[in-house]
C-alpha cells in the first residue's frame, strides 16, 4: 500500500473517530458521570441523522445541527421521563425509547428509509467552501468534526464544575447521599440525559451529512460502538480531572476507528465492525472482574493438581 | 423549633406483616435543644428520622420546623434545613469526587451555573483545618481515599456547612473505633455548640447518653416512655437510666447493641 492511501485511510478514520466521539462523550456523560446505561442511543443517533437531514433539506444548513441536538434532547427527556417519574427501570426506558424511535425517525424521514443529501447544502460543504482556497482544502470534514468535538468537550468541561454538573456527578456517584441531600436526584438525571442526548442527535447528525445520507439504520449498533471507545478512552486516558478523561473519550473513538481500519486493510469484512466493538465490550468490561478472580481461579487449579498428585 | 404532632406510620398495612412503627408520635423541640435518643431495637427510632426528613410520607399527624409546616414537603427541599449523618460513613459523600467538590455541593451556594470560588476554597480549607485531621491540605484528593472517620467527620462538615435549623444524628460514631469515635463526637460538639443547631441524636451508649446535650429521650414501640431533662437528668445514672425504662415500658431494654458505660 502506497502511502497517500495510508493517509488518505487515516484521514477517514480521524473524521468518522471525531464525529462519533460526540456520541462517545454523550455516554462519558450519562454512564461514566450518571452511571445510567442509555440504550436509547442507537435511536436518538438515527433521529439526530433524520432531524438534521430533513431541516438540511429544508435549506437551512446551520439550523440542522441545532435542531437534531434539540431533538436528541427531547428523547433524553422522555427517557428520562419513563426512568424518574413512571417507575420504568433505566434500561428497559432506553430499550422503549429505541423501538419507538424506529417509527418516529421513519415518519421524520417522510416515510422512507433513505434520505440522500447529495446536492443539499449542509455545515460540510460550507466548511468546503470557506476552505476550497487554502492548504486544509481537502480536509474540510476532519475541521468539522474537530471543531464540534472540541466545542462539546470546552462545555463538558465547563458544565462538570458547575454546580449542576456536580450534582449530577454526585447522583451517578453515591445515590444514597442525594437521596438524603438537597440535590433532586429526579432533576439531576433528566437535565444529565437530555444534555447527553443532545450530543448524540448532533452526533449522528454529522455523521449523516458527511456522508450524504441517512438511512434507518445508521445508528445501529452505536451504543455498543460508542461504549467500546469510552472503554479504550478510560483505559488510555482514564486517570485524572475531568478535562484529561474527556479528551481521553475523543482518543479512544479515534483509535478505534483506527484499529477498524487497519482492519479492513486486512481484508476483514466491513460487516465486522459491529461484532469487533462487541468484543471489545466485554474484553474491557470483564477484563477487571476476571482479574480480580484470578487468584480463586489458581488456588483452586493448585489444589486440583495437589490432589491428583496425592492419588 | 421542631413539632411533631400526633405522626403515625404503619408500614405494610393490612398485610400480615403490618407494623406500627410510630402511632400518635409528638415531641416538641425548643431551639437550640440536644436530645439524645435511646430505644430497643424497632422502637422507631430510624423511622421517626425519615418521617422528620421526608423520606415517607407519615400517615397522619403533621410536623412543623420553624414555623413551617413541612409535613406534605419533598425530601430535597426540607435537606436545605435539615442535616444528616448515618451510622455507615460511607453514606454522607460521593466518593470519585474530591472532597473540594463534595464540600462545594454542601455549601450549595449560587446558581445551577456556578463555579467554586477561590473565595469559597479558602473558607472550605478554614473549616477543614477546625477537622484537625490534616484534610485541608488534601482538598484536591477523591473522598473514597479518606478513612471511615475522616469521612464522617467530613460528612459532618458537610451537613453542618451553611448551619441546618436541625441536625439528625443517627449514631453517627457507632461504626468508627472508639479513639476515632470520641474526636468525631468532640467535633459534633463544638459544632452544634458553634451554632446553636437543634439536634437529635440517636446513640446506644447510656453514659453518651446522659452526658451529651441537654435532654434525653426513650423509646419502645414507637413511643416515648421516658423524657428527661435538667436537674432530674444531671442526677441520673445509667442504671437509674435503665431501671426508670423498664418501669416506663414494662420491660426490660432489649437491645443487643447497648452499651452501658
Amino acid at each position: 500500500m502506497n502511502f497517500p492511501a495510508i493517509l488518505s485511510l487515516g484521514q477517514t478514520a480521524l473524521e468518522l473517530g471525531l464525529i462519533c466521539s460526540l456520541t462517545v462523550l454523550a455516554l462519558f456523560l450519562s454512564y461514566s458521570m450518571l452511571n445510567v446505561c442509555d440504550l436509547s442511543t442507537d435511536g436518538c443517533f438515527t433521529l439526530g441523522a433524520a432531524v438534521g437531514a430533513v431541516v438540511a433539506l429544508s435549506g437551512h444548513p446551520l439550523l440542522a445541527p441545532l435542531a437534531a441536538m434539540g431533538a436528541g434532547m427531547c428523547s433524553g427527556l422522555v427517557t428520562a421521563v419513563l426512568q424518574t417519574r413512571l417507575g420504568i427501570d433505566s434500561l428497559l426506558a432506553g430499550i422503549i425509547v429505541n423501538t419507538g424511535l424506529y417509527s418516529i425517525n421513519i415518519a421524520i424521514m417522510g416515510g422512507s428509509s433513505l434520505l440522500n443529501l447529495n446536492k443539499t447544502d449542509t455545515v460540510f460543504t460550507m466548511m468546503k467552501t470557506a476552505l476550497q482556497d487554502t492548504p486544509f482544502a481537502s480536509q474540510f470534514k476532519l475541521v468539522v468534526g474537530l471543531i464540534a468535538a472540541v466545542l462539546v468537550i470546552l462545555f463538558l468541561v465547563f458544565f462538570l464544575n458547575t454546580r449542576l454538573g456536580l450534582s449530577i456527578r454526585a447522583t451517578g456517584d453515591n445515590p444514597d447521599m442525594v437521596r438524603s441531600s438537597s440535590i433532586n436526584p429526579i432533576f439531576t438525571t433528566t437535565v444529565g440525559l437530555c444534555v447527553a442526548n443532545a450530543f448524540t442527535g448532533l452526533s449522528g447528525c454529522l455523521l449523516a451529512q458527511s456522508q450524504k445520507s441517512v438511512s434507518i439504520d445508521i445508528g445501529s449498533g452505536m451504543v455498543t460502538i460508542a461504549l467500546a471507545s469510552l472503554l479504550i478512552g478510560r483505559t488510555v486516558m482514564g486517570k485524572g480531572g475531568i478535562p484529561t478523561r474527556a479528551v481521553g473519550m475523543v482518543v479512544g473513538a479515534v483509535i478505534f476507528r483506527l484499529v477498524y481500519a487497519v482492519a479492513l486493510r486486512f481484508n476483514m469484512p466491513a460487516f465486522m465492525l459491529k461484532l469487533v466493538s462487541s468484543v471489545i465490550v466485554v474484553i474491557a468490561i470483564s477484563g477487571p472482574y476476571l482479574k480480580t478472580q484470578l487468584p480463586t481461579l489458581r488456588r483452586r487449579l493448585s489444589q486440583k493438581k495437589g490432589v491428583g498428585k496425592s492419588c | 423549633m421542631l413539632i411533631l404532632s400526633h405522626i403515625s406510620k404503619t408500614f405494610n398495612a393490612g398485610t400480615v406483616n403490618e407494623r406500627a412503627a410510630l402511632s400518635d408520635f409528638s415531641l416538641h423541640l425548643a431551639p437550640g435543644d440536644f436530645v439524645t435518643i435511646i430505644g430497643s431495637n424497632g422502637a422507631g427510632k430510624s423511622t421517626l428520622f425519615n418521617a422528620i426528613c421526608g423520606s415517607f410520607l407519615t400517615d397522619s399527624g403533621s410536623i412543623t420546623l420553624d414555623g413551617e409546616d413541612i409535613t406534605f414537603m419533598p425530601e430535597f427541599i426540607r435537606a436545605k434545613s435539615i442535616g444528616r449523618l448515618y451510622q455507615d460513613p460511607m453514606r454522607g459523600s460521593a466518593p470519585h469526587m474530591t472532597i473540594e467538590e463534595n464540600l462545594a455541593l454542601a455549601a450549595g451556594s449560587g446558581g445551577w451555573f456556578s463555579h467554586v470560588s477561590k473565595a469559597d476554597k479558602e473558607r472550605f480549607r478554614d473549616r477543614l483545618a477546625l477537622l484537625e485531621m490534616g484534610l485541608e491540605d488534601r482538598m484536591r484528593q477523591p473522598v473514597g481515599l479518606l478513612s471511615g472517620g475522616q469521612r464522617q467527620a467530613l460528612t459532618l462538615l458537610m451537613a453542618t456547612f451553611t448551619a441546618p435549623k436541625l441536625l439528625l444524628l443517627d449514631e453517627h460514631t457507632a461504626a468508627l473505633d472508639p479513639g476515632t469515635a470520641e474526636k468525631v463526637l468532640k467535633i459534633t460538639k463544638d459544632v452544634v455548640e458553634a451554632d446553636h443547631i437543634t439536634t437529635l441524636m440517636v446513640t446506644h451508649n447510656m453514659q453518651q447518653a446522659l452526658e451529651l446535650g441537654n435532654r434525653t429521650l426513650m423509646m419502645a414501640s414507637g413511643h416515648i416512655v421516658l423524657d428527661v431533662g435538667g436537674a432530674e437528668r444531671s442526677a441520673m445514672t445509667t442504671d437509674d437510666l435503665i431501671a426508670r425504662f423498664k418501669a416506663g415500658s414494662g420491660k426490660a431494654l432489649d437491645n443487643d447493641r447497648i452499651i452501658l458505660s
